[in-house]
């Protein structure tokens, strides 16, 4: 008699399993809940509060305005999830980890910057979620996507902006527009120091005149030495691999000190709306870091719907990647018509996808179609470079001066 | 003797009920509860450190993260080249050495005019690294990619925090302990009665500096990516500060008591009030510092105090041998 109660009861167990198997493997969740951690304090909060935050949220009213993610019959509404990492890597760490044990968020979307990626890489990695670290910009994209298999870059590396920005002053030396001298700032960080290296490289390689260069440590304001030992050079081209703080105060000081060299171009920032806010006209001919391609309608439209949802423009570098990192995302869910982590990666890796940048794919784990070189245009930030591809707008040489 | 030893073995089984207790925790809990778990004993090592030195002697130091950010890139710079015990050993003796050339210099400076020293002593090396990486290394991230589980990074935690309290609590009741506080009270006194007060600051000021160094270099696998802003951030200074006078600088388990509460706080706000966060953790500092000026540790004696002059019979036994260890 034991025998057989035991008998039955293992059969029991054993019916029970193989019932909540299958269901389990159908059985969808009410919604598809999504998690991040951001940072709206601290150092890193400007370039999230820019580039990252408006994004999430912009993109999250329109999914659920829609109805939801569409996973095989149904749709699914997101539901969010948000900490602020307080532009910490510990803290970064530990709300990732909350993210995926306690909330067991479905997906987490990425923080702001190389350095929280980077941090929060190996958490996502161990937990199997894909992670598109849409902000991170390494000359190491490789030997990381090596290591997390489920990482994608959507911004390239360092160096390929430094070849954007390099190639289109061939161009013009080759076309007779310059002779060649250059000046070149940089912030001592790590995406300005692998920026300006690259930069001084393919500089020498290229036999270019490079009359100056010199760099200052992150978030120095006093900019006036530096502009005035460039100028005394008299450069034809003034590249600043600068951050935004440091690319408001060598524009704005260089406005108030009258250098005004044919081609200005500083990095990151240049494309922030904030910029144009802060210098109206004056932007007008200033080169930069990104661009968009003015004539796509989807950008157009994109543009237009950021402002209107969030009461800002769009970052017209990374803000774009951004979003089409989550519509990358969410196309990649609806053809897995799953949440499974293995299969939605293997249709990011595989697939086309339509998005605000056109369509896109994202071979080898990495976009890297995106602009290297803009500049304000009719207060646009339009892309310039590479300026073989299409979209790309004429360089407006020289630069307008300072009003 | 009796009631002290009756203490010490008190102390002693809580010790390694603590370290029992952390060495079978990955066994429990998810990665949240190691993440938890990592962030209160990383404070709680910094914060008994910090007290170590600061609690006894007065000075307070602002340059926890000085020491933590050198273990840190002591292991972004040698950790994939040297065996990760050398590693760790290099990083404590590094921040050992430079707390002994610093304090040499420097622990003669007293009261406000040290800790703005301490605080300036963080921001110089922080400089100084990004000076050298950016200038000499060519490139001023680093990347840290070392196997190390959250499950390891407990495991040597509880370690380093076990060995800093059986540290701390032979300095309390040595000669080395008393003079400390013999400094704190009054250092001309002290000076006067033939302690050598520059060596017993140094050489406490510099083990503490060491452990803080071990803390940094054991984390720093955890961020994969270092620069000096992350590895140098003043925020750490300021919470092991407020955490160990919360708790009680005066006592080894004090700042024990603060790490407690201020990191289960820290989690609670940032769970619940993520956008809040700056906001309500200042309130809770002034709080702090109005409302329990002397620590959770000063608030328990108090009380302690309180109850045997209520019932002074009771003061015979336990109280006499303790005016020893005090």
């Amino acid at each position: 008699m034991p025998s057989t109660s035991l008998a039955r009861a293992l059969l029991g167990i054993g019916a029970c399993v193989a019932l909540s198997f299958p269901a389990m493997a159908d059985d969808l969740p009410e919604s598809i809940r999504i998690g991040y951690a951001v940072s709206d304090t601290g150092p890193y909060a400007g370039g999230a509060g820019t580039t990252i935050t408006p994004n999430y949220k912009l993109w999250v009213e329109e999914v659920n305005k829609a109805g939801g993610i569409r996973v095989g019959e149904r749709q699914l509404p997101i539901e969010v999830v948000a900490y602020d990492d307080r532009s910490s890597s510990e803290e970064a760490v530990r709300a990732v980890e909350r993210l995926i044990n306690q909330d067991e968020v479905h997906f987490v979307l990425p923080p702001w910057g190389t350095a929280l990626n980077l941090a929060v890489a190996p958490v996502l990695h161990r937990a199997g979620y894909p992670h598109l670290a849409v902000t991170a910009v390494s000359d190491r994209q490789q030997d990381l996507m090596d290591r997390w298999p489920r990482l994608f870059f959507f911004l390239s590396t360092s160096s390929h902006y430094a070849e954007g920005i390099v190639t289109m002053l061939e161009e013009l030396r080759e076309s007779g527009e310059i002779e060649g001298r250059v000046a070149m700032v940089n912030v001592a960080d790590q995406f300005g120091i692998e920026l300006a290296n690259a930069a001084r490289a393919l500089l020498q390689q290229a036999e270019f005149d490079v009359v100056y260069s010199q760099s200052y440590p992150p978030g120095s304001q006093d900019m006036q030495g530096i502009i005035n030992s460039a100028r005394q050079q008299d450069p034809e081209a003034f590249l600043a691999f600068s951050y935004p703080p440091e690319t408001i105060a060598i524009t704005d000081q260089a406005k108030t000190l009258g250098f005004n060299p044919p081609l200005f171009y500083t990095a990151v920032g240049t494309a922030f709306p904030l910029y144009k806010n802060r210098f109206g006209d004056n932007v007008e001919g200033v080169l930069g870091i990104g661009g968009v391609d003015s004539d796509s309608e989807v950008m157009v439209d994109y543009i237009e719907r950021h402002t209107e949802m969030t009461g800002q423009a769009p970052d017209l570098w990374a803000s774009a990647p951004t979003y089409a990192s989550l519509q990358v995302l969410q196309q990649a869910i609806e053809r897995a018509g799953s949440i499974d982590h293995e299969q939605v990666v293997a249709e990011m890796e595989n697939g086309t996808f339509d998005t605000v940048l056109g369509e896109i794919t994202l071979d080898g784990r990495a976009y890297w179609e995106g602009w290297q070189v803009g500049q304000w245009q009719d207060g646009v930030f339009r892309a310039i470079g590479p300026s073989d591809r299409e979209g790309a707008a004429e360089i407006v040489l020289p630069k307008p001066d300072w009003r | 003797m009796m009631a002290l030893s009756r203490t010490t073995l008190f102390g002693g089984v809580l010790l390694l009920a603590g370290v029992i207790g952390f060495a079978l925790l990955p066994g429990f809990v998810g990665g949240y509860g190691l993440s938890m778990a990592i962030n209160f004993l990383m404070f709680a090592i910094l914060a008994t450190a910090w007290a170590m030195f600061s609690g006894p002697s007065g000075y307070v130091s602002l340059a926890t993260v000085a020491f933590f950010g050198i273990g840190a890139y002591t292991v972004a710079v040698l950790g994939e080249r040297l065996p990760w015990g050398a590693v760790l050993l290099l990083a404590a003796a590094i921040a050992f050495l430079v707390a002994l050339l610093v304090g040499l210099s420097t622990l003669r400076l007293r009261g406000v005019y040290f800790v703005i020293f301490s605080f300036g002593l963080a921001e110089l090396i922080r400089q100084v690294v990004n000076w050298y990486e950016s200038t000499q290394a060519g490139s001023v991230g680093r990347y840290v990619f070392l196997d190390i589980t959250q499950e390891q990074i407990v495991w040597q935690l509880t370690a380093v925090l076990a060995l800093l309290f059986i540290v701390g609590w032979l300095i309390e009741r040595s000669r080395v302990g008393f003079a400390l506080r013999m400094i704190g009270d009054d250092e001309t006194v002290a000076l006067h009665c033939g302690v050598n007060i520059t060596l017993i600051k140094v050489l406490v000021f510099s083990l503490s500096a060491a452990f803080m160094a071990l803390v940094g270099a054991i984390v720093a696998p955890r961020w994969t990516y270092l620069d000096p802003s992350i590895a140098f951030n003043p925020n750490i200074s300021f919470q092991v500060l407020i955490m160990a006078l919360l708790g009680g600088a005066r006592r080894l388990y004090g700042p024990l008591l603060g790490v407690i509460p201020m990191v289960l706080l820290f989690e609670y706000l940032s769970t619940h009030f993520p956008h809040l966060f700056s906001v309500l953790l200042g309130v809770t500092f002034l709080a702090i510092v109005y409302l329990v000026p002397h620590g959770v540790a000063g608030l328990i004696e108090g009380y302690v105090q309180r109850y045997r002059k209520r019932f002074p019979g009771k003061r015979a036994e336990s109280d006499i041998p303790k005016e020893g260890a005090l």
